[in-house]
């Protein structure tokens, strides 16, 4: 009893310090210090760059990760083969410095760069190339472990031995020459080995670690993993390799840190804590725009947002109520009223950031012209329209930031020619099942490149191959002979050019044929202190940072 | 005492088995195959079955909820889908987060609150005491995450006082031992990296513990109101004891006890509220380790965090009963 008053004292004691004590620490100068510390050199050089992000990576090995957030960090960690450049999707040379392929498009032979070593100081060379692809594409490999290697099978069809496999084998020809010899010639194969998933990893560490390499990774790159430096849900640390086969990278360190909340991500970005975030709201642009301590970034875009026509439902199996039905749709009044501006009208499935984008098609797109779309209806057999249902995701996505929005927005439009349509929405797995098994009528949908290929927009949405359902990509379900010919020779012929050519013949065909209306290129923004010098954002959503630098 | 104690221990054991059901039983009854959603859909039937097996998905419910017990007895909580890694290495530092900041938090409910109860109280109808009741009115009311927002946009971004988001400066990072950040810095004698710990607890400690705040306060008044209307509280006055002394000592021990079981109360509502906060200051706490493991349906941890999360939230009720009984000695517990 008396020792519990004396405790009652005693906190009552504590709580009243510790009240002023909270006060005192809250304000002055000091907490400024710490909140936004200067960095301490003078000159261009080093630096730590914080780079705010809202989610954390799920593994370190580039090999088994399918998300942005994982890859945003192994690129700096690790390099490829070949690579994009840096400011498209072009392939330029990486730790390979020449390739070329065999006439008959099945031979692949890369000269690899001589003196490059991994982070741990091991060499590398043609043997650690041919341990990684056997990792990757060998079910059977003893390192075939640590996850799914999705991306091989999304990529190259299947593992190895497995029917439909585009790998057959890699060789070592000497300690610099590697050759992969494949099934079937594959024309986006140079693009697919440029994929940060087809990382060189190193060896030793995949030996060391196996099935937890995910947590240790080693690679080539220009920021080595700093052991210890992966705080869960917090930061993951990356220290300068001052051995970079590039030159040694302009920052010291790289630290990539989780702030999950976009507006808190933004204001942490003002008071100096971060120097550059992504994930910003697109009305949160004008912001950044008008303040002049901070720049604004638009990532290329490499994505679709589309409207898409069940080409086996009546009426949209005929291609006139598809073209009245594109004429209908106010493809720039929905950027600038959807995307805030953030976005470019889209004419073709494929963006105008990729290599084969056919500009010509703009100029014969079809103009917003409602007049034309009822004369083009009647004369289809539908003088008074008809009834249907618009179907609209139930979540927003990049390409589709307020899905419901925009399918009420199409909607009134439609309603303007006498097309009246209700609007359906359901759970997104549904969503996504029920449309890629045709039960659609009208359906909003969209897609984002992986490889900066056409064949990657172009066959996975419009081909006949991807239009059978219950897997259709194609969800329009179009089916175009001459298409699926142009695009099949494309996806077998090496030489870039031709390629091209095919890509164009193709979207001309398919912008006749109207099997869906694409609306919008969006474009995400990004936003850094206006310290920081020479980030140039990549369409693929992630880049080497080598070149950044912070003034002061 | 010791044996109330005891026996409050036993009784822990069917609360626990009984919540351990009740997770299980939620996880089990969303719909999908949980070795399709780990493999994905390229998954060879093969593949599926042998995880199938693994994971002992064949066999009835009451087996799996059998295996699933001996593992957490034996300490496994399991392995993440996500990062492969197992949950008992994994959620320890989300924890320690957790737990650090719902205890800033809870001094501030405490100190504020509990002060500015017993003042409202003391100056009875002054306009202090109007002010703390508004204060105390709208903190119940007031959404953690909007408040969250709000703090950040007055000291962050108009008044560049406090940082914003994490548990320190990443450019200065803080070395680890035990994972309470406060402790670490103190037990090495990283004066700087003390300061800045605190500093960085100060925002998201008032948007958790604002809540709990106004509720311990209005708690506190009405409980100082009551006891100092009693005679043993005149005959002190009478004395001639300092008005001070009068309140802070004799009234508060007799007004503390129901003061203490809200607070008790308070901190089940800190755990739940941590998600929340831990988004908007990007405090890497077991709130949004669950959290991002339901967006991406990694059921063994949301199982297991669950789990753990509503050991804690016993835990702390046996804590509180203990420290009531101890506090008033006229409770006995039979």
């Amino acid at each position: 009893m008396k020792y519990g008053r004396k405790t009652m004292a005693i906190l009552s004691a504590i709580l009243l310090t510790a009240s002023l004590g909270l006060t005192a620490c809250g304000g002055g100068d000091k907490a400024k210090e710490t909140a936004g510390k200067p960095e301490q050199a003078q000159e261009q050089k080093g630096g730590t760059l914080i780079f705010a992000r809202g989610g954390d990576s799920t593994t370190l090995d580039p090999q088994n990760s399918t998300e942005g957030e994982t890859t945003r960090v192994t690129d700096n960690i690790f390099d490829t083969l070949v690579q994009y450049k840096k400011d498209s999707t072009e392939v330029e040379p990486a730790l390979a410095t020449q390739w070329e392929s065999s006439p008959d498009g099945k031979t692949w032979t890369f000269t690899l760069r001589e003196n490059v070593k991994f982070h741990d100081g091991t060499e590398f060379d043609a043997n650690s190339v041919k341990f990684n692809f056997d990792r990757m594409i060998d079910k059977n490999n003893e390192y075939h472990v640590g996850g799914n290697f999705d991306y091989v099978i999304s990529q190259f069809t299947a593992f190895k031995g497995e029917p439909g496999a585009v790998i057959k084998e890699v060789k070592v020809l000497d300690k610099n020459k590697v050759q992969f010899i494949l099934n079937v010639p594959q024309a986006p194969f140079l693009a697919n080995v440029a994929m940060p998933f087809f990382a060189i990893e190193s060896p030793e560490a995949i030996k060391k670690h196996k099935d937890k390499i995910g947590q240790h990774p080693v690679g080539t790159g220009p920021y080595k993993f700093v052991e210890g430096g992966w705080k869960p849900n917090d930061t993951i640390t990356l220290e300068k390799n001052k051995e970079y086969w590039k030159g040694e990278p302009i920052l010291d360190k790289i630290i990539f840190k989780v702030i999950p909340d976009n507006t808190a991500r933004l204001t942490a970005l003002k008071s100096g804590e971060v120097d550059l975030i992504d994930g910003m709201n697109p009305s949160d642009a004008a912001t950044v725009e008008a303040d002049k301590n901070l720049t604004l970034y638009e990532r290329p875009s490499m994505n679709v947002g589309y409207l898409s026509f069940n080409t086996e439902k009546k009426p949209f199996d005929n291609p006139k109520v598809r073209q009245a039905l594109a004429m209908a749709v106010d493809k720039q009044g929905l950027v600038d009223a959807f995307f805030a501006k953030r976005g470019q009208a889209a004419t073709n499935a494929l963006p105008p950031s990729i290599w084969g984008y056919n500009k010509e098609l703009e100029a014969k797109d079809y103009k917003y012209d409602l007049e034309k779309a009822k004369q083009l209806l009647a004369e289809a057999g539908y003088p008074n329209g008809f009834e249907t249902d618009l179907w609209a995701m139930p979540v927003s996505r990049p390409y589709m930031p307020q899905p419901q929005k925009i399918a009420e927005s199409i909607q009134a439009d439609f309603a303007k020619i006498g097309v009246k349509t209700k609007l359906v929405s359901m759970e997104w797995g549904t969503y996504l099942k029920k449309t890629k098994n045709g039960e659609h009528t009208m359906a909003l949908l969209g897609w984002t490149g992986d490889n900066g290929d056409p064949d990657n927009f172009l066959y996975v949405l419009l081909d006949k191959d991807n239009a059978k359902p219950p897997a259709a990509q194609n969800i329009s379900l179009y089916k175009n002979d001459k298409v699926h010919e142009l695009l099949i020779k494309a996806q077998t012929t090496p030489d870039q050019k031709v390629r091209e050519d095919l890509y164009k013949q193709a979207q001309e065909i398919i912008l006749n044929d109207a099997p869906m209306v694409p609306f919008v290129h969006s474009t995400p923004v990004l936003a850094s202190s206006s310290k920081v010098k020479g980030y140039v954002p990549h369409a693929t959503g992630s880049e080497k940072l080598n070149d950044v630098s912070i003034e002061k | 005492m010791f044996s109330y104690i005891i026996r409050r221990l036993l009784h822990l054991i069917p609360v626990l088995i009984g919540m351990s059901l009740v997770v299980f039983a939620i996880i089990h009854a969303i719909p999908g195959d949980p070795a399709l959603m780990i493999l994905g859909e390229h998954a060879t039937p093969g593949a599926l079955e042998a995880l199938r097996a693994k994971l002992h998905l064949n066999e009835p419910l009451y087996q799996q909820y059998f295996y699933y017990m001996l593992d957490i007895l034996q300490g496994d909580l399991g392995e993440s889908l996500r990062t492969k890694q197992a949950i008992s290495l994994e959620i320890g530092s989300y924890l320690t987060a957790t737990i650090e900041l719902a205890i800033a938090a809870l001094i501030f409910a405490i100190v504020v609150g509990v002060n500015a109860g017993i003042i409202a109280a003391w100056k009875r109808a002054s306009w202090f005491d109007y002010i703390a009741m508004l204060v105390a009115l709208v903190g119940v009311s007031m959404p953690v995450f909007w408040l969250g927002l709000m703090e950040q946009w007055v000291f962050v971004d108009k008044l560049d006082l406090l940082p914003s988001t994490g548990r320190f400066n990443p450019r200065e990072p803080v070395d680890g031992i035990t994972g309470f950040y406060v402790l670490d810095t103190i037990l090495t004698g990283n004066w700087a990296g003390l300061q800045d710990v605190v500093l960085h607890l100060i925002l998201p400690s008032i948007a958790l513990g604002t809540i709990p705040m106004a509720i311990i306060a209005r708690m506190t008044r009405s409980s100082m109101l009551e006891v100092m209307k009693s005679d043993y509280i005149r005959t002190a006055r009478a004395k001639g004891l300092r008005e001070f002394w009068v309140v802070y000592k004799h009234a508060l021990r007799n007004a503390f006890a129901p003061v203490l079981t809200v607070i008790g109360l308070q901190l089940g509502s800190l755990l739940g509220g941590a998600i929340l906060t831990e988004t908007i200051f990007g405090w890497p706490g077991v709130g949004r380790y669950i959290n991002d493991a339901i967006a991406f349906r990694d059921y063994p941890v949301v199982q297991s965090g669950v789990l753990v999360i509503a050991f804690l939230f016993v835990m702390i009720n046996l804590i509180v009963d203990i420290l009531y009984a101890y506090i008033d000695p006229r409770i006995q517990y039979k």
